[in-house]
């Protein structure tokens, strides 16, 4: 029984030791403590949170050069099929112009052929007819043999001729 | 390596200041042994029962050791408030092997058995000689001794005060960078006790009761401890020790009470989902329930570590009560094993004391939820 009832000087004792203890150790142990420990994990928190939200960047990052890398790819897809019909089109504008200036060039050519065929034609019909005025000239002259007044008439354009 | 070098730093520490403060008082009386001498052979048979309930009751001496008849005891002083003869400071080597001191001494029989009793003489208050033990002459003063049980007490919260106290500067340094050496051994326990224990039984409000959980959690366990330690200035045993215990519960008793919700008393007085008439009834089991929580807080402590003491020390008895050296082996392995055994106890205790507490609490403050 003895061992059951409580001793009022260890009661005094220890609840006095045991209130200083506990203000004592609220004050310099358990406060830093459960302060220290609280932000230490909220800093691991907060940088496993930055972690994450960096991989979740570089993988946007990583999207976002996939999507760079195929707009580039069928930029230059774009660029090369421009640069295909454009050459495409230069051939055909020179083949075209080659064609045109083909065509100009045997128009220009039937032209002077013509030009000189008329040219040709006008100076035959001179000469036929300087060699018709010859011939006629020359059976005119026969003719005027026969008489005085031919004979006159031919001095005086001998006189002409002369004159000229 | 550094935890380890730190650990025995601390420890020596510890101890040398103890024995510091302790040698002054320590008497080494080699002289004593007349009082066994008196008894004779005949009372050397062991009283196993009485021994028992002395090594792990309270005590004024330290008793150290004793060798054929001499006795080596640490004695702590004696403070005494007698409302006969006034304040009285002394050591208690004055009053050991049943010597008187100025009127005081300790009872060898009767109802304060153990503990220092005042007689006066009913015309001579000055009572230096007086041996008769006549009960009604017999008085028990206030006694604020530093027992056996008390410096303990003083000894494990020096002990609990600088190792947390280094500790919360250490914290205060660095407490951002990976705890290691001491904050890496004490660290997983107060998140044992924040996580385990306060937060999932008191809930938002845990932080208003983490000093008090944290402090009775290592003051019962660093108590447990010293209790199972069996050299000087361990040893005592302050847990086992039902003033102590009662101290403890008395704490928890009030915080759970001041801090209780306007919830918690309508649950007492008007219990929602009853009867109206059983209030009359429910009210007063209620109120009793109130102090029967911390009682059994109490009881569970203070019993489990006397228990342990008592199987333990009825092993290595069993010796004695034998009277043969062969069952020293038994003894030894048996002890070794309740030694261990109480090395868990010693942490469950605390561990169940810390728990109920916050489960009180935590029942005290919770807010309305239906």
């Amino acid at each position: 029984m003895e061992l059951l009832t409580p001793d009022l000087g260890i009661i005094f004792w220890s609840s006095l030791t045991f209130l200083i203890l506990l203000i004592i150790l609220r004050r310099y142990a358990w406060k830093p403590i459960l302060q220290a420990i609280k932000s230490r994990e909220e800093s691991i928190q907060e940088a496993l949170d930055s972690a994450k939200q960096a991989k979740e960047q570089f993988k946007k990052l990583q999207e976002g050069n996939q999507e760079i890398i195929k707009e580039a790819k069928a930029e230059k897809d774009s660029i090369l099929k421009a640069a295909r019909d454009i050459k495409d089109q230069i051939i055909k504008e020179a083949k075209d112009q080659a064609d045109v200036e083909a065509a100009r060039m045997r128009k220009s050519a039937a032209n002077d052929i013509e030009n000189m065929k008329k040219e040709a034609i006008v100076d035959i019909k001179r000469e036929v007819a300087s060699l018709s005025v010859d011939i006629a000239e020359k059976i005119l002259k026969k003719d005027l043999e026969k008489s005085e007044e031919q004979k006159r008439m031919i001095d005086s354009f001998v006189d002409d001729i002369k004159i000229n | 390596m550094m935890s380890g070098k730190r650990f025995w730093n601390i420890l020596v520490l510890i101890i040398g200041v103890t024995l510091f403060i302790v040698i002054p008082f320590m008497f080494f009386d080699m002289s004593g042994g007349h009082h066994e001498g008196e008894e004779g052979h005949a009372e050397k048979e062991l009283n196993v029962s009485e021994m028992l309930i002395d090594h792990i009751g309270d005590a004024y001496e330290w008793h150290l050791f004793s060798y054929h008849g001499k006795h080596a005891s640490v004695h702590l002083p004696v403070i005494l408030y007698s409302t006969n003869s006034g304040f009285h400071m002394f050591m208690s080597s004055k009053l050991a092997h049943g010597h008187h001191h100025k009127g005081f001494y300790i009872a060898s029989e009767g109802e304060y058995k153990g503990k220092i009793v005042e007689h006066i003489d009913s015309d001579n208050h000055d009572a230096e000689h007086a041996t008769d033990d006549h009960a009604e002459n017999i008085y028990r003063p206030l006694d604020f001794s530093i027992t056996k049980t008390v410096f303990t007490v003083f000894l494990s919260s020096f002990i609990l005060m600088f190792i947390f106290i280094s500790l919360g500067n250490s914290y205060k340094r660095n407490g951002e960078k990976a705890p290691r050496g001491l904050r890496g051994f004490f660290e997983p326990l107060i998140m044992f006790v924040r996580d385990e224990i306060a937060i999932p039984n008191i809930g938002d409000k845990y932080m208003r009761f983490m000093p008090y959980l944290l402090t009775v959690f290592f003051f019962i366990w660093f108590n447990n401890l010293i209790g199972l330690i069996p050299l000087f200035p361990f040893g005592g045993n302050a847990t086992g020790n039902i003033a102590v215990t009662f101290v403890l519960a008395i704490f928890t008793l009030v915080i759970t009470n001041v801090s209780a919700s306007k919830n918690y008393w309508r649950h007492i007085f008007f219990m929602p989902g009853v009867p109206k008439p059983m209030w009359i009834l429910l009210a007063p089991v209620e109120l009793i329930g109130i102090f029967t929580k911390p009682f059994a807080l109490m009881i569970r402590l203070f019993a489990n570590i006397t228990a342990g003491h008592i199987l333990i020390l009825s092993l290595f008895f069993m010796i004695f009560i034998f009277k043969t050296f062969y069952v020293a082996p038994v003894s030894i392995i048996m002890g070794l094993f309740m030694s261990l055994l109480e090395l868990l106890v010693a942490a469950i205790q605390a561990y169940v004391f810390t728990l109920l507490s916050a489960l009180f609490i935590g029942m005290a403050v919770e807010e309305e939820h239906h």
